[in-house]
């Protein structure tokens, strides 16, 4: 059953293909109504296998999954849905407007929404031209355009910054987050960590096909920690570890990382200053999404992508 | 009309493809049906699949009165070879580009969506099969009228009857590459397979049917012995007749051909249907 408030609910969803590869692995994840959700997850971690189940592409091995509380493809609760899976996928002979428009014919609604999603993505002076002389960029956008159709509920986007430029990428998360502003739910699977922490409410992590942490961005970030550099480093360590006990002091890099919270930085800042120690630097050192996705999967941040 | 069988027409309407196949079918079949054994009239003779016909014979096949088994002739093989070509590059080409997911996550079930696919590529052979007649009654007609010949035409039913004939083997064909596609997934795959099945294997397996006769029952039952077996019925030359063209055969009898036909087609958008339906899309 289908959790309250929950847009998309999956219970030890799992998908194998063949006999041995098991691309999810009992997947617990739940996306609450109207929030934008953040899927992240390494190489083959099964993020892609997953939204395809979600949308009922591909059927799932055991495991139920619900989404808008229906049954993932039910007819009905496809026309709310909106989705761009991997590459936008349409026709290469067509213009991108005759691309909508087939979109259009399939859902089942009117042409004279397309100007308008066309508009939307910043392409209505182009969508008299084939989706074949797009570039990776406009094919990005023309796949959103294509979700926005139907004004869905909910948003299923993979990768959808993938070939944009930096101008490209900063409208489309202003477009997702614009999108993600009022009732409707957006599922947003990307790599880009730095994307996902402007954008997303909460985050989840998979990585071997099972969910291996979800929360708030922040929540996932901790509170971080504080930098000191200080000479003698040794006289440094001391002082501190007898303020915050042994276990919350590190040294990297010739630097102290303490394990504390930034606001104690200038109360510690005054204490070695006091005990005779030339104290260079004190910051605070906030945890990126990258910092506690590297720490969570052990993957290099340049390779996750799907 | 449901909007996935207008989107359907949409996407065939303005492919290019499509209009490529189209126009390939409609010269092939005025070349061969008509500008080659009019040139040969001329010339005073026949000769190659034509050998041994008198030029007033090579005139009275391309008059009106022979225009159903003359433009029918050539579609249980070389007209159903592009009917075939059709329909898998309609199934495959989804996969390819990988549109089909697109439109799996729109609205309509699976199922209404292969229904839809298989009924615009059957309004397309419709379509094209009444081209061909139609180009070939014109042909047939300036024939006449250059020869000064009557031009008797050939009944409503008569012409009715060979239109349906000409949609069914085309559709046929047309559904099995759209099978093709659907299973293989491929768009190269399911041409080649098909056009080696359909121009190749069939051909070989009728010449030697002869030779051993479960090979014999076994052509009885393929789609393109059927397809020439109705075009014989309909008045069509077989290939060892005066006439004759590649693919036409009397190895079973007309109304036995129409119902094996009408079966392939029955079965080939059942499994196609189902297959579907089953199928994980990645």
């Amino acid at each position: 059953m289908s959790r309250a408030g929950s847009a998309i609910d999956t219970s030890d969803l799992t998908k194998v293909y063949g006999k041995h590869l098991t691309a999810v692995d009992r997947l617990n994840l739940s996306v609450r109504r109207g929030e934008v959700y953040g899927f992240l997850g390494p190489n083959g971690a099964g993020k892609t296998t997953t939204l395809r189940m979600l949308l009922g592409l591909v059927r799932a091995t055991s495991g139920t999954a619900r989404v808008l509380g229906e049954a993932p493809g039910y007819s009905e609760n496809l026309a709310r849905v909106g989705a761009m899976v991997e590459e936008p996928a349409l026709y290469p002979y067509l213009s991108g407007r005759d691309n909508l428009r087939v979109i259009a014919r399939y859902v089942g609604r009117p042409d004279d929404g397309i100007d308008a999603a066309l508009d939307a993505v910043g392409l209505l002076q182009r969508g008299g031209d084939r989706f074949n002389a797009y570039s990776q960029g406009m094919r990005q956008r023309l796949g959103v355009a294509a979700a926005l159709l139907k004004d869905p509920e909910l948003l299923i986007l993979d990768e959808p910054t993938n070939g944009l430029d930096p101008a490209g990428m900063a409208d489309m998360r202003t477009l997702i987050r614009t999108l993600g502003s009022g009732d409707r739910t957006v599922l947003l699977s990307s790599h880009l960590l730095g994307e996902v922490q402007q954008v997303c409410d909460r985050v989840g992590v998979i990585s071997h096909g099972a969910l291996i942490a979800e929360g708030r961005v922040d929540e996932l970030r901790g509170r971080g920690s504080i930098l000191v550099r200080a000479e003698p480093l040794a006289a440094a360590r001391e002082r501190v570890e007898r303020l915050l006990g042994a276990g919350h002091v590190e040294v990297l890099d010739g630097t102290l990382r303490l394990d504390s919270d930034p606001a104690d930085s200038s109360r510690i800042n005054r204490e070695l200053v006091l005990a005779g120690i030339a104290v260079s630097e004190v910051r605070r050192v906030e945890r990126t999404l990258e910092d506690v996705f590297l720490e969570l999967t052990g993957e290099d941040p340049g390779d996750h992508a799907r | 009309m449901r909007g996935s069988y207008r989107a359907e027409m949409l996407k065939l309407v303005r492919w290019p493809a499509m209009w490529v196949l189209s126009a390939l079918l409609l010269v092939l079949s005025q070349v061969f049906g008509y500008l080659i054994p009019y040139v040969g009239y001329r010339a005073g003779g026949g000769s190659g699949f034509a050998a041994g016909e008198t030029p007033a014979q090579l005139l009275a096949d391309i008059l009106p009165g022979r225009l159903v088994p003359n433009t029918l002739g050539g579609f249980p093989m070389f007209a159903g070879a592009i009917a075939l070509i059709i329909g898998a590059l309609v199934t495959a080409s989804e996969y390819g580009w990988g549109t089909l997911k697109t439109i799996l996550t729109q609205r309509p079930r699976r199922l209404v969506v292969m229904v839809d696919k298989l009924l615009a590529i059957a309004t397309m052979v419709l379509v094209l099969v009444l081209a061909v007649f139609a180009l070939d009654a014109v042909w047939s007609w300036a024939i006449a009228m250059t020869e000064g010949r009557a031009a008797d035409w050939p009944s409503v039913f008569e012409l009715g009857r060979g239109i349906g004939a000409g949609w069914l083997i085309l559709g046929m064909w047309s559904l099995l590459g759209a099978l093709l596609g659907v299973l293989f997934r491929s768009t190269s795959l399911a041409v080649g397979l098909g056009l080696v099945w359909a121009l190749a294997i069939e051909s070989l397996v009728r010449g030697f049917a002869g030779l051993l006769g479960f090979l014999d029952a076994f052509q009885q039952g393929l789609p393109g012995t059927n397809a020439g077996s109705l075009v014989a019925s309909l008045g069509a030359p077989t290939l060892d007749q005066r006439g004759g063209t590649p693919g036409v055969t009397d190895a079973v009898s007309g109304p036995q051909a129409l119902f094996v036909l009408i079966g392939y087609v029955m079965a080939l958008a059942l499994i196609a249907g189902l297959t579907i339906q089953r199928q994980d899309v990645t």
